[in-house]
């Protein structure tokens, strides 16, 4: 539709027309803000938990169970420098005593949601698949947080 | 002439040369979510309205995705 936009617009006389053609799919996958009744603030990204602990994927599991222990999660993600989610160590990886290194224990390519992901179709999709949480992360890879399924029933419930 | 642009081009000319945004979607639409510093102008109304946008700074324009 806008490149039509832009067509008409130029055809008017508007001589500097840019047609930002990904649109508002793009900008809220890469979690950047939107404004209205259904903006942001309503969808997956705004009731993730940007404080689940992150590690990278050569530190030794033993070092990560230790630092996970107390935070009050019972997961974990494995990033990249750039914050792009590599791999999930659950509750199975970790409880293991084993002496490995993180990407040696780590599940990976977890499934993610975006930022602009619509709670209702979340919590479905929890629902359906018995999630306990899905990772948010932006179009790019980058870990916003962990939305765990009773943060987004709790948040659906108040829409 | 129309320039496709990425989102960090659209970040850099609200910025730096005072672009127009516009959400070119039905009203509905732009309502339930848009992005911040967007006016709407539909589709079907641009012959209409657009003498509302400033000739002089650039116009960008967005709908949803692709489609």
């Amino acid at each position: 539709m806008s490149p039509r936009a832009a067509a008409r617009l130029a055809a008017l006389g508007f001589t500097d027309v840019y047609d930002y053609v990904a649109g508002k799919a793009d900008w809220g996958s890469a979690g950047l803000p939107l404004e209205g009744a259904e903006g942001s603030e309503t969808r997956a990204g705004a009731f993730a938990r940007p404080d689940v602990p992150r590690f990278e994927p050569r530190e030794a599991l033993q070092t990560v169970r230790r630092r996970v222990t107390g935070t009050g999660f019972d997961t974990c993600f494995v990033v990249d420098a750039d914050g792009v989610v590599l791999g999930r160590l659950g509750r199975t990886a970790l409880a293991s005593d084993a002496d490995v290194l993180v990407d040696e224990a780590m599940t990976e390519g977890p499934s993610t949601v975006r930022p602009s992901a619509r709670l209702a179709e979340v919590v479905e999709r929890m629902q359906r698949q018995n999630l306990s949480g899905l990772p948010v992360t932006t179009s790019d890879g980058r870990l916003v947080g962990l939305l765990t399924r009773a943060d987004a029933e709790r948040a659906l419930a108040r829409l | 002439m129309t320039t496709p642009i990425t989102r960090d081009d659209v970040r850099r000319l609200m910025a730096d040369e005072s672009a127009q945004l516009v959400e070119v979607l039905p009203v509905a639409e732009y309502e339930d979510e848009h992005l911040p510093g967007a006016i709407n102008l539909p589709l079907k109304e641009i012959g209409d309205r657009a003498p509302h946008l400033d000739t002089a700074k650039p116009v960008i324009v967005y709908c949803y995705d692709y489609t």
